[in-house]
């Protein structure tokens, strides 16, 4: 009896609780609808307030990109207001700058949604989807570098520009207990538009890169959004230079092979970094492309090659290797992806050589 | 114990405050405590959420108590029911200043989930039980509560700033350093027990 007494008044006392603070959500949390008024009414969204601006905008398949999805821990979700969006909170300060705050940029994941906004956001985000996909294809490329090849579910198409990346969302296993998100760099080609190829490097610890390596499986299926990105082909050079490093390789595999397909007329030359011969991976197919087509040139370097790899081929650091090649790269474009030290490190060696920054692009991971 | 009902609440306000400080006397509330307290602004703002959520939820645990679990006889219980009521009553709190006080929002919102498990919130209740206060012992009981951990990180953040630039012995850095500068405030809070007397 004293048992049945404590469970039920344990449980009754705590459903009351519940109750009033679910009633009180209804009523306090009621904001009614708010109009988000999006690049000058270009697009004019009804939504119910009180959730973040963030998950307004998903409702409605308007995608910011996010890495934390919605903890406030990766800053990425910045959006732009014109309306008075009252003070910047202090979970957003630290991913803000002074330039920014003044231009009215929050944290599209910390706004509520409590009244009519007026924002900005850039067209492309327009372009962003979600899928559903099936992973068809896993291939071993090196020690530690895989690429996926994933089939579009629904929507089975995609439009991209290549260079671009997406997110995947990874499911909890192990001791992960959270489903995360993270970006990858789409590895083929934007005419290729029922599927699209990834190509992930396993990080030590990573929550996200050991999910793909070691419990993603053929014939699982995936959600993942984009595209999303400005690391693509810009106008303005006839005479480009691609550097990657590791699993930077993607976007630029992407872009060489979009070019080469349109048979535009550029000059590309590609230097690829790694350590040893086992670091190395699509040799035989870039080899071969580079035999095909004149316009475009292979060179893959290794900084600290094994006596038993029989290299050939250049040896060095591939910022060495650029600059032995490269005389003058004053009207040329740089696009580089890899490490943020390989890029910081590269972009010095391409300004020595007469580059100036505005014509180098990069993706940092 | 069983003689609140004596004690007049002004007394037991002031007590609260300097002589059975919450943290200095019980060290209750001893991790946000330590770890909020590198900047006087946000110590303050944090004491200030807590002032808010220990005078609401002790009050209203008086009311559960004397009206809920006394008459069916489950004071075996009044930790979780304390602990629920806290709960929610944050939750809610945090809704209200959200849509009727969004400054006071911005400045105490990030505090106030910390607060849930804020133990010298939990601790006012069960002392306020075991003390046996009145309704009015108790609402004084948890203002002065919270006005004394208030008191207490604003001090230790204000000192904690001053020192910041001051060379320490390694080993004695961030909460080693807090926990002796405590203890010296805490003898310091002492000298004040004979003025006001509580129990």
């Amino acid at each position: 009896m004293p048992i049945l007494l404590t469970v039920l008044s344990v449980s009754l006392i705590t459903t009351t609780l519940a109750v009033l603070v679910v009633i009180s959500d209804r009523f306090l949390n009621n904001y009614g609808e708010c109009q988000l008024d999006i690049n000058d009414g270009d697009r004019v969204l009804t939504v119910t307030g009180g959730s973040s601006l963030l998950s307004s905008l998903a409702l409605n398949k308007i995608f910011i990109p996010s890495a934390c999805g919605g903890k406030a821990t990766c800053g990425l979700c910045k959006v732009k207001l014109a309306s008075e969006s009252g003070p910047v909170l202090p979970t957003e300060e630290p991913y803000l700058t002074d330039e920014e705050m003044a231009e009215g940029i929050r944290l599209s994941c910390q706004l509520k949604v409590k009244e009519n906004l007026t924002l900005f956001i850039p067209e492309e985000l327009f372009r962003v989807q979600q899928f559903k996909a099936t992973v068809t294809k896993i291939t071993q490329q090196t020690h530690d570098i895989m690429e996926y090849r994933l089939s579009l579910v629904d929507p089975s198409e995609i439009e991209f520009k290549a260079g671009q990346y997406m997110q995947i969302d990874s499911k909890p296993y192990g001791s992960i207990r959270e489903s995360v998100n993270r970006a990858y760099s789409i590895a083929s080609l934007p005419s290729d538009n029922n599927g699209i190829e990834l190509i992930v490097r396993l990080v030590p610890g990573g929550v996200c890169t050991t999910y793909m390596h070691e419990h993603l499986k053929e014939g699982d299926s995936v959600t993942i959004r984009g595209p999303f990105g400005d690391f693509y082909l810009h106008d303005g050079a006839d005479e480009l230079i691609f550097i990657a490093g590791g699993s930077g390789l993607a976007p630029i595999k992407s872009m060489v092979f979009d070019i080469l397909e349109k048979k535009l007329d550029k000059k590309m030359t590609f230097f690829f970094g790694a350590v040893t011969k086992k670091d190395l991976y699509y040799v035989d197919l870039f080899t071969e492309l580079a035999e095909k087509h004149d316009n475009f040139h292979y060179v893959p370097a290794l900084s600290g090659p094994e006596e038993f790899d029989d290299w050939q081929g250049e040896v060095g650091l591939v910022t060495d290797v650029v600059d032995r090649y490269v005389q003058d790269a004053a009207n040329m474009q740089g696009y580089l992806c890899g490490s943020p030290g390989m890029i910081n490190a590269c972009i010095k060696v391409l300004v020595k050589l007469g580059l100036s920054e505005d014509r180098i692009y990069f993706d940092k991971f | 114990m069983g003689q609140g009902m004596e004690v007049s609440p002004i007394v037991i306000l002031f007590a609260a405050i300097f002589t059975s400080n919450m943290v200095l006397a019980n060290f209750l509330g001893m991790c946000s405590f330590i770890s909020v307290s590198n900047e006087y602004k946000t110590a303050s703002g944090l004491g200030k959420a807590v002032t808010l959520v220990m005078v609401v939820t002790t009050v209203l645990n008086w009311l559960v108590y004397r009206w809920i679990v006394l008459p069916l006889g489950l004071e075996y219980l009044r930790f979780i029911i304390f602990i629920v009521v806290i709960a929610a009553t944050v939750q809610i709190i945090e809704m209200v200043l959200d849509r009727y006080l969004p400054d006071l929002y911005i400045k105490l919102g990030i505090f106030l989930p910390l607060i849930t498990v804020n133990c010298a919130i939990l601790g006012i209740s069960l002392f306020m039980v075991i003390r046996d206060y009145g309704f009015f012992q108790t609402l004084f009981f948890g203002i002065g509560s919270g006005l004394g951990w208030w008191l207490a990180i604003s001090a230790l953040a204000a000192i904690r700033e001053k020192i910041a630039k001051n060379k320490l012995p390694y080993g004695l850095e961030g909460p080693a350093i807090s926990f002796i500068i405590t203890g010296i405030i805490a003898l310091a809070f002492i000298g004040f027990s004979g003025i006001f007397i509580i129990q």
